[in-house]
């Protein structure tokens, strides 16, 4: 076993993205993701990459456009204002299938709002965020050893799928320090690179490019995106069941309002409520799967979350309405504690078990 | 008849699809027969805007990448840090250059990327049917400006090359033109210039050149380039703007 | 087991500090550690605060609600945070900036001049220090054998007058505690 070490959530990404072999990093300073860059500028040139602040986001996001195009690791990272910037050039990667590794540490919003952790951008990320019909691929970690392991990840992921990768922390996950194993990146497969333009040397030119101005060309590109998608559906949703076989309830959550649903789990098992907790790891594909056995069997569910509903849409259609779905939400940096939680729990589902 | 020249190898053959008399289809030319010349059509990757330019992927034998609407800059340089043994150009209209992507043109000449940009400057934007650009000159109409340029409340037209020869890290700028054969001539060697710069990794190149567009200037091809040279060339500062003492002696 | 511990002060007495020698004394016995700090704003003036967990099995909520034990340097830390800390907890203050007015009898609280106390030893400071070892008796998960080590790393073995007087600012907390 590799020996562990206590890191920052924000420095975790960055190392594990050197391991990964990421090779060109372009970022903008903001608060609270901007140790990932001045991690990077640190350590990445020691690893023979190259980090560079642009001038902006939209100019950091374009970097990357351009250096997946050779077909190199590259990553960017911001907060939200910062990821609305980017939103035009993610937009362009999916278009261009280009494998870029983006992160966001969620801040509060809308507007400029302020440092504290929300889960705000679920939406944003997970329903497309720039324009047109695309689809990133989400990973919303909640501890150490995830940030590291699906940071690595991503990168094959992007790679595997030509699809920008959105890893969705937030500045609490992003600021925590917790202990984390540095594991050497398991080998990636071979991808394909008959795409990547590097000089048309020995072999006819490539052109990566985004425009369709034929409807009918148009069509069949949009329709090849669909096939991806439906592939992603298919093979890459993911999630942690906690306690949820024989739950009568479940709370649905990531990141780091799932550790305190943990928590309440336990603590609702301890007074006799079978509560249960889905996390889902992959926000986009959601991990509709997850809520099959589930859907006919369990009485209620409460999504937490750190924004006024937006999860909870999902979790609605995959449970099919079958069961009332309720929301339990703190805002604008603040988050719930586990007595808060398991109160609502019990005033929603158990009536009359207050008073005992 | 004799041949005077055959079809430089940096095109691919497909037939321009500009508008009769515009003169991009020169420039991209040039530019291909200088990737020719210097024997470095294998090591070139393109980038391309959104405009009229934003077609020029399709004209070179060179790899391209196509990105969004003032990006090309960024998208080049993201290109040249990954692979920074080969040669990057940008291709951009003036709008593209200097309106929506003003802060890559500042900051790429600033950094001293080691890329190549050349701006067409037609003085408004074309492939949109002929809006007012950053360039579009006082008085000059477009429809987006009826009335013509009006100063207070448009503003005045930028001449991007003389910003970008004021920052340290841009070592070449000229401005040039294409309306007579001695210009094209020199519009070459300012292109050739630009290329050799990179080559030499002296630091960032940019050359203007100033373009036709009959088509949204309301003139015939003719017109157009007696207008370009009564109107532009006069406002534009023109020539060698900035070669530092290591790009003279190259 | 788990200890859940807040740490709290003006920016700049080294309550960061703290918690870092905390989580690496966790990282020393091989427990489940969780720091938090606070951040952004808050960390310019005003009071600085962070939170550590140790645990002998995994942490799930970060996030304390309710601390087992704290530390306060100042004033404003002591007035926020002592209704943070759970009933039957311990809660260390630092008297040569706090008057206890308002105590709670439902939280043990050590008072000590720390600051003085860290004087004597030469530089105000390590109160913070100080104030470790007066936390640590009460400790469950860590002891002062793994708070020094932690501190070897945190400081550095090489700075030695540094480590020593961290040590030895340790140490005299933990004897005014004992002898309370
Ligand atoms: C974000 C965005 N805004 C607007 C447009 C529409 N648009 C396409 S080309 C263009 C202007 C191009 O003008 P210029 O760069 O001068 O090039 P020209 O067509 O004259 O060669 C505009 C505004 C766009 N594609 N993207
Ligand atoms: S619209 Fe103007 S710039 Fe575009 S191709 Fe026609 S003449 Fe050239």
């Amino acid at each position: 076993m590799v020996k562990k070490v206590l890191m920052k959530g924000n420095e975790i990404i960055a190392q594990a993205a050197i391991e990964a072999g990421c090779k060109l990093f372009f970022g903008y300073p903001i608060t609270p993701s901007t140790e990932i860059i001045e991690y990077l500028a640190k350590h990445l040139p020691k690893a023979g990459g190259t980090v560079l602040q642009a001038e902006d986001e939209i100019g950091a996001i374009s970097m990357c456009y351009g250096a997946a195009a050779t077909g190199a690791r590259v990553m960017t990272a911001s907060s939200s204002p910062g990821i609305s910037l980017k939103q035009e050039g993610l937009s362009y990667c999916a278009a261009a299938e280009l494998p870029v590794v983006v992160v966001n540490v969620n801040r509060t919003g809308p507007g400029l709002g302020g440092l504290g952790p929300m889960q705000s951008d679920y939406f944003q990320s997970t329903k497309g965020g720039g324009h047109g019909d695309y689809r990133l691929l989400v990973l919303a970690p909640s501890k150490a050893q995830e940030l590291y392991d699906l940071t690595m990840e991503a990168f094959d992921l992007a790679d595997k799928y030509r699809n920008p990768v959105l890893l969705l922390t937030d500045g609490f996950l992003g600021q925590m320090m917790e202990p984390v194993e540095l594991k050497p990146k398991p080998a990636s497969p071979e991808f394909d690179r008959s795409w990547i333009v590097n000089g048309a040397k020995g072999r006819k030119k490539r052109i990566i490019a985004s425009y369709a101005l034929s409807n009918e060309v148009g069509e069949a590109i949009n329709l090849h995106w669909e096939a991806k998608y439906k592939e992603l559906k298919e093979k890459e949703q993911r999630w942690e069941e906690f306690y949820a076989g024989d739950a009568d309830y479940l709370i649905v959550s990531y990141g780091t309002t799932a550790r305190i649903a943990k928590s309440v789990v336990l603590n609702a098992r301890r007074k006799g409520i079978k509560l249960g907790l889905i996390r889902p790891i992959t926000l986009w594909p959601f991990p509709e799967k997850a809520f099959l056995p589930y859907k006919e069997k369990i009485k209620g569910a409460v999504t937490v979350e750190l924004n006024t509903g937006q999860m909870i849409e999902d979790v609605k259609l995959a449970l099919e309405c079958k069961v009332p779905v309720h929301l339990y939400r703190r805002l604008g940096g603040m988050l719930p504690t586990e007595d808060e939680i398991l109160a609502f729990v019990e005033k929603t589902f158990c009536p009359g078990l207050e008073e005992v | 008849m004799e041949k005077v020249f055959g079809r430089s190898k940096g095109l691919s053959g497909t037939p321009f699809s500009f508008c009769p008399g515009c003169t991009h289809g020169i420039i991209m030319r040039l530019i291909a027969e200088v990737l020719e010349e210097l024997d470095i059509i294998e090591e070139t990757i393109g980038v391309s805007p959104v405009g009229c330019s934003g077609f020029c992927q399709d004209f070179f034998t060179c790899d391209f990448v196509s990105g969004a609407h003032g990006r090309a800059q960024a998208i080049g340089n993201g290109i040249k840090r990954a692979l920074p043994d080969k040669i990057v150009f940008t291709y951009q209209g003036d709008g593209d250059i200097a309106g929506i992507g003003t802060q890559h043109a500042i900051h790429t000449a600033a950094r001293g990327e080691k890329i190549t940009s050349i701006m067409v400057n037609n003085a408004l934007y074309g492939m949109t049917g002929g809006q007012m650009a950053p360039t579009t000159l006082k008085g000059m109409k477009t429809t987006t400006t009826p009335y013509g340029r009006e100063v207070e409340v448009y503003g005045y037209p930028i001449d991007l090359p003389k910003i970008i020869a004021a920052l340290d890290g841009a070592v070449y700028v000229a401005s040039v033109s294409v309306d007579t054969p001695k210009n094209v001539l020199q519009t070459k060697k300012a292109i050739k210039k630009a290329f050799r710069v990179q080559q030499a990794g002296l630091g960032f190149a940019l050359v203007s050149v100033l373009s036709t567009c009959p088509t949204n200037w309301g003139l015939s091809p003719q017109e157009s380039l007696k207008w370009l040279r009564e109107n532009m060339m006069p406002f534009y500062a023109m020539g060698e703007l900035k070669a530092t003492e290591e790009v003279k002696n190259l | 087991m788990m200890d859940k511990i807040i740490l709290a002060g003006f920016g700049g007495q080294g309550v960061m500090f703290i918690g870092k020698v905390l989580a690496v004394a966790g990282m020393v016995a091989d427990l489940e550690v969780c720091w938090i700090p606070s951040y952004g704003p808050e960390m310019r003036g005003g009071t600085a605060n962070c939170s550590v967990i140790l645990s002998d099995r995994e942490i799930y909520s970060p996030v304390i609600d309710k601390a087992d034990y704290g530390i306060v340097l100042n004033q404003p830390s002591y007035d926020k945070f002592l209704p943070r800390i759970k009933s039957g907890g311990t809660l260390v203050v630092n008297t040569s900036l706090v008057n206890l007015d308002t105590v709670r009898d439902d939280v043990n609280i050590i008072g000590l001049r720390a600051t003085d106390l860290a004087y004597e030893l030469g530089n105000a400071n390590v109160a913070n220090m100080v104030c470790l070892g007066a936390l640590l008796p009460y400790l469950q998960l860590t002891d002062y054998a793994k708070v020094e080590k932690a501190l070897e790393q945190v400081v550095g073995s090489n700075k030695k007058e540094l480590l020593e007087l961290n040590i030895a600012a340790v140490k005299k907390g933990m004897k005014r505690a004992v002898d309370n």
